[in-house]
């Protein structure tokens, strides 16, 4: 189980997540949805600990650490919960000087030290898996946008974490390139891979997520199944964004 | 054979066991040891604790803000009489290494800080520690945008060695030097030495180019050409 309590996160005077609490199941999908500025990506940052939260308790599996203003947090601790965690950028952020296969080798060679034969395999069947074999020693700089997507996610799922962190996976690409991405991201779902992914692409939500939760300035506003929130969402603020994102899906020419 | 290329290949011998025996050494030596100081400095201003930085800027301050020349005069018949008396070579490589290290700092922070933000985070995120992270994925990319303004910085130096001659190091240029004290021929032989540098300089910029090579074989960079 990952579990988010009581989640405070500010820079400066700002207060970007105003305690959220949030329980992710295992084996299942959860999007994080809401408009831009509710805190949708500052939270799953928070579960990886790139952004550390202010105040709050992060429990991945067995393991727990609780932040406290003021407080210090020791970086091996800090490690060993982000090590259970792969993530995926809205940018991809490829490791440009590695081509496709050494990018999902990376953590397995440094982090792991695992030999480098080892290493080969696991990353060339993620590589197959996510339909990219064939590129396995092209340079990221000479993939499309939804191939750069692909192989990361193969990096992140590589030291098999127990959770994948999707930060926007599709935001950066276009329809059709988005399709590719959202495929395989559906492809994990069914494996049973747990998710957890920010995100205002709807089809991609409604597609694939089975949790839904709704953020919207720094506080959860509504949260439930997916069919449930999307369908008949319960508040008036959930209702409305809802609303707004199928007429531009509508405008777009992709209604869903 | 005319007078003056006799003369030039007469002294070539010279000239080249100078650069051989002191002008490439120190050219190296303080190139590796001046850029090492410059790394050590750049990680100080971007992640050391404040006292520690304003202390390296301060050298870097000194020494980009001072005449090279006259820091080897220091150096070298400035430092004896605080009873600090070093011979020639090794006044010169400290000089050089100093000079070198306040350069090399200023492009090496510049080049670390231009690898995205999002490159560490990537690091972070496969479970990097901040050493890993620099060493495999900053540092790489950092080293491609550097090479251009360190190679200036190293090609400079082949040429400012000739300053040594000044606290009597035989190097190149002193042995150029020796050779007009008794042939009374200065345009020839300092021609020689010009010719000498020029060709030293044209071997380093081919270097640079096949090594600028090598690191954009990734490609992902502007590739502007005229």
């Amino acid at each position: 189980m990952i579990g988010l309590a009581d989640i405070e996160k500010r820079f400066g005077d700002t207060v970007v997540l105003k305690g959220v609490s949030v329980v992710i199941p295992e084996g299942g999908v959860t999007a994080l949805v809401g408009p831009s500025g509710g805190g949708k990506s500052t939270l799953l940052r928070c579960i990886n600990l790139l952004e550390l939260p202010t105040s709050g308790t992060v429990r991945i599996g067995d393991d727990t650490l609780t932040f406290r203003p003021g407080g210090k947090v020791a970086t091996a601790d800090i490690q060993r919960l982000r090590r259970q965690t792969g993530m995926v950028f809205q940018n991809f952020q490829l490791f440009p000087h590695r081509t496709a296969i050494e990018n999902v080798m990376e953590g397995l060679r440094v982090v792991l030290r695992w030999p480098e034969a080892k290493a080969r395999e696991r990353a060339f069947s993620l590589l197959e898996k996510v339909g990219m074999a064939a590129k396995a020693d092209a340079w990221p700089a000479t993939l499309s946008g939804g191939q750069q997507q692909r192989v990361a996610i193969a990096r992140a799922l590589a030291p098999s974490p127990k959770v994948l962190l999707c930060d926007e996976p599709t935001s950066a690409l276009d329809p059709e390139l988005a399709q590719e991405v959202v495929d395989v991201l559906g492809t994990l779902a069914r494996e049973g891979t747990t998710m957890v992914m920010a995100t205002h692409d709807l089809r991609l939500a409604s597609k694939i997520a089975r949790e839904v939760v709704f953020l919207d300035g720094g506080v959860v506003v509504e949260t439930g199944p997916s069919d449930q929130v999307f369908g008949a969402p319960e508040r008036e603020r959930t209702r409305r964004f809802i609303a707004t994102l199928r007429q531009e899906a509508a405008e777009a020419g992709k209604p869903i | 054979m005319p007078h003056w290329l006799q003369l030039m290949l007469d002294s070539l011998g010279p000239l080249l066991w100078a650069a051989a025996a002191f002008t490439a050494p120190l050219t190296l030596l303080s190139f590796a040891f001046g850029l090492a100081l410059g790394l050590a400095v750049a990680l100080i201003r971007l992640f050391g604790p404040k006292p520690l930085v304003a202390l390296v800027r301060f050298y870097v301050w000194i020494f980009r803000g001072t005449p090279l020349l006259v820091q080897l005069f220091l150096i070298f018949y400035g430092l004896p009489s605080a009873g600090i008396l070093l011979d020639a070579f090794t006044a010169a490589l400290i000089g050089f290494t100093l000079n070198i290290g306040a350069y090399s700092s200023e492009i090496v922070r510049a080049a670390i800080g231009s690898v995205a933000k999002g490159q560490w985070e990537a690091a972070y995120s496969i479970g990097m520690t901040w050493s890993q992270a620099m060493r495999r994925t900053i540092l790489p990319q950092a080293g491609r945008v550097a090479v251009p303004p360190l190679s200036n910085t190293f090609i400079s130096l082949v040429k400012d060695t000739s300053l040594a001659a000044a606290i009597t190091v035989p190097e190149m240029f002193q042995a150029a030097q020796r050779i007009v004290a008794v042939t009374y021929e200065p345009l020839i032989l300092y021609v020689e030495a010009a010719i000498l540098y020029l060709a030293m300089s044209s071997v380093l910029s081919a270097l640079q180019t096949r090594l600028e090579g090598r690191l954009g074989r990734y490609g992902g960079f502007l590739e502007a050409r005229a």
